[in-house]
């Protein structure tokens, strides 16, 4: 199987789903001529054109809106927002209309499109392109929210966003843009709606996401030197959010930790852990332990941010205690 | 407070005056003002929830610019858009039946009277935060662009909606990209209680289309013929060459901002002085002036309108309420292409 970049494997599965279906066009800041400014559109405004992949001016309320419109209108766009902070500026596009106008219009119209966008500190950017905040979309019923954190997940859930009839938050990494790992050619689906158990164990849940999936796996592998086996479930499907494979894991494990870069509060850990509490109480032996970026908008200076955003010795530190083992 | 009516850009006087023309044209707007005055008798009988806001006053900019239209042509509106539904082709019954609330609405109940829809009428919606739609439309416009065909959007908002920013993005790719949208500005000097001028730098809406080197255009709103005439070339520019434009229609609306509106930031003088000037009775002496219809034509004419309108209530207050199992309906859209 080829192996292949996130940014590579997001790449492919949108010139597949171009090919596949002429209704899907790109629109964003710089996605055509420029390439991309994480390249992840590469090649193919040269491949498809203008008509297909359309340059917008910085101007993300009219990129949203003009998606809504177009997909209310038979097509299935890909809006490109450049970081998700940015798209703060559209939050009325994304909230108060993609998500609400199929139910507030008694389902007469469906709003078929993606929202493609990255998150994640850690590369100096400060308190205005470092945030993450899939917790904010996937508050909101009428949104699907999904943050693989694979190159396979990315491409087969890539698929199956542009295919689906809903408005899919696609939330990507700045920091796993380059990440590795086989990809399967062709015709590869991910479901949207499915979480995935991405390292088996007995001891310890760890439930992350996007980048902080990385991390988990990184301290899975010098926890398990320690002798604590640690099971990883990707929460890759945010909204809906598919419980199953952490329900299943708790049972086994009866330990949990929530790693997620974003703020803690009200966030994606705090809703896992409510499921949690509400559905599988009895079977977990300590509280579940909650890891996210320290709640202060990220600092610039590179020491001060390293320890703002959470990191592999957060979560072996958290592991061991949990267990009992300082 | 005081404006300057007289269209700033001439336009010819190009003959609008074939009778069926001219009673279609008649029958639309009176239909808006009796639908209208049936809901606020409804809406204070608690009959309809929530806001309202009613179109009295404004009906020339509505059907002069609506009737210029294709029944493929697509309409975004606003919250004010009873009117705009009615005359894009949705039965009273449907929109009277969403006011109350019924399954048998345009929006089955959910909407309300601030979010009609029909993809039947290529009328894509009511939205109630302003200026909101402008965006979309332009997405709807690109879509025509995308695929070839020859339709045009007609994108409605008032007069507060172009201090937002999503006014001047959606102008400017409108332009950028060619897109066939006639942006249509009805002015109602007052973005809720606030007037025009002490919103707007410009006063003048029209001129807001220089910044886009767009065709901008101002008419007397309460003149369904001079409006319609205007729209007639807007929409041909849009059809034919993708130009996109802004027209504003200066109007006025009689009753308050919406239904809890009382109205005290305004003159008894001032509201009087617009109704002196009303489009349905200025159309009507205009049709017995060139002697195509008589007084008794126009009594009938109300009586049937009055019908219809009584038929609506009748059937929105038949009609069954949502069944509470379908609460979680349409959040989702099911299946994948």
């Amino acid at each position: 199987m080829p192996v292949l970049t996130i940014r590579d494997a997001l790449n492919q599965a949108l010139r597949e789903e171009m090919q596949r279906d002429e209704n899907v066009f790109l629109l964003g800041e710089d996605i055509g001529l420029y390439d991309g400014s994480f390249k992840v559109t590469r090649g193919l405004w040269k491949e498809f054109g203008d008509r297909r992949v359309l340059d917008t001016p910085i101007a993300e309320e009219v990129i949203i809106g003009t998606a809504i419109g177009a997909a209310m209108a038979g097509l299935r766009p890909v809006a490109e927002i450049m970081t998700v902070n940015f798209i703060m500026v559209a939050m009325d596009q994304v909230v108060n209309a993609a998500a609400h106008l199929r139910y507030m219009f008694g389902g007469g119209t469906a709003v078929p499109m993606v929202i493609r966008t990255p998150g994640g500190g850690g590369h100096q950017l400060g308190a205005q392109h470092s945030h993450s905040h899939e917790n904010w979309f996937a508050h909101v019923p009428g949104l699907k929210v999904v943050a693989p954190g694979t190159p396979a997940d990315a491409k087969g859930m890539l698929k199956s966003a542009i295919r689906d009839n809903n408005p899919v938050m696609f939330i990507e990494n700045e920091g796993t843009y380059a990440v590795k790992g086989e990809v399967p050619e062709g015709e590869h689906l991910v479901p949207l709606d499915q979480n995935d158990i991405k390292r088996q164990g007995n001891d310890v849940t760890i439930c992350a996401h996007s980048r902080m999936l990385v991390v988990a796996q990184e301290a899975a592998t010098e926890l398990e030197k320690e002798g604590i086996s640690a099971e990883i479930v990707d929460m890759r499907a945010l909204r809906p959010l598919d419980m199953t494979p952490v329900i299943e894991s708790v049972k086994k494990t009866s330990r949990v930790i929530t790693v997620e870069e974003g703020w803690r509060s009200f966030g994606v850990g705090s809703e896992i852990a409510s499921r949690i509490y509400e559905e599988a109480f009895d079977y977990l032996d300590a509280p579940v332990a909650r890891i996210g970026a320290a709640e202060v908008p990220a600092p610039y200076n590179k020491k001060l941010e390293k320890i703002a955003f959470p990191g592999k010795a957060d979560v072996i530190v958290t592991a061991r205690a949990l267990l009992g083992k300082n | 407070m005081k404006v300057e009516q007289r269209p700033t850009s001439s336009t010819p006087e190009e003959a609008l005056d074939d009778k069926s023309t001219l009673l279609a044209l008649y029958r639309e707007m009176l239909l808006i003002r009796r639908f209208e005055e049936k809901t606020a008798e409804m809406y204070q009988r608690a009959q309809i929830g929530g806001f309202c806001h009613l179109n009295i006053g404004e009906e020339a900019s509505i059907v002069g610019t609506i009737s210029a239209l294709r029944k493929q042509d697509y309409v975004y509106s606003t919250y004010r858009e009873h009117g705009h539904a009615l005359a894009k082709g949705i039965t009273a019954n449907a929109v009277m039946a969403e006011l109350f609330g019924k399954e048998t609405g345009t929006s089955r109940g959910r909407g309300g009277s601030m979010h009609l829809f029909s993809q039947e009428h290529r009328f894509y919606g009511g939205y109630a935060i302003v200026g909101q739609a402008l965006p979309i439309a332009c997405g709807t416009g690109y879509a025509i662009t995308y695929k070839g065909t020859d339709e045009v959007v007609m994108s409605i908002f008032g007069d507060g909606a172009t201090n937002i920013g999503g006014f001047h993005e959606a102008l400017n790719v409108a332009k950028l990209w060619h897109l066939p949208i006639v942006f249509v500005c009805v002015n109602n000097l007052y973005g809720m209680g606030t007037a025009v001028n002490r919103a707007s730098a410009v006063t003048e809406i029209w001129k807001k289309a220089c910044a886009y080197d767009m065709t901008g255009e101002r008419v007397d709103g309460m003149d369904v013929l001079a409006v319609r005439r205007i729209t007639d070339q807007l929409v041909e520019q849009a059809r034919e060459r993708h130009e996109p434009s802004l027209l504003e229609c200066v109007t006025y609306r009689y009753r308050g901002h919406s239904m809890s509106d009382p109205d005290t930031y305004r003159g008894k003088d001032e509201i009087k002085e617009w109704q002196g000037r009303d489009p349905i009775l200025s159309l009507a002496d205009h049709m017995k002036g060139q002697k195509l219809i008589t007084d008794q034509d126009i009594q009938r004419i109300d009586e049937e309108i009055t019908r219809q309108v009584e038929a609506s209530v009748e059937f929105a207050e038949q009609s069954p309420e949502p069944d509470p199992r379908e609460l979680y309906r349409d959040v989702y859209a099911e299946g994948a292409a």
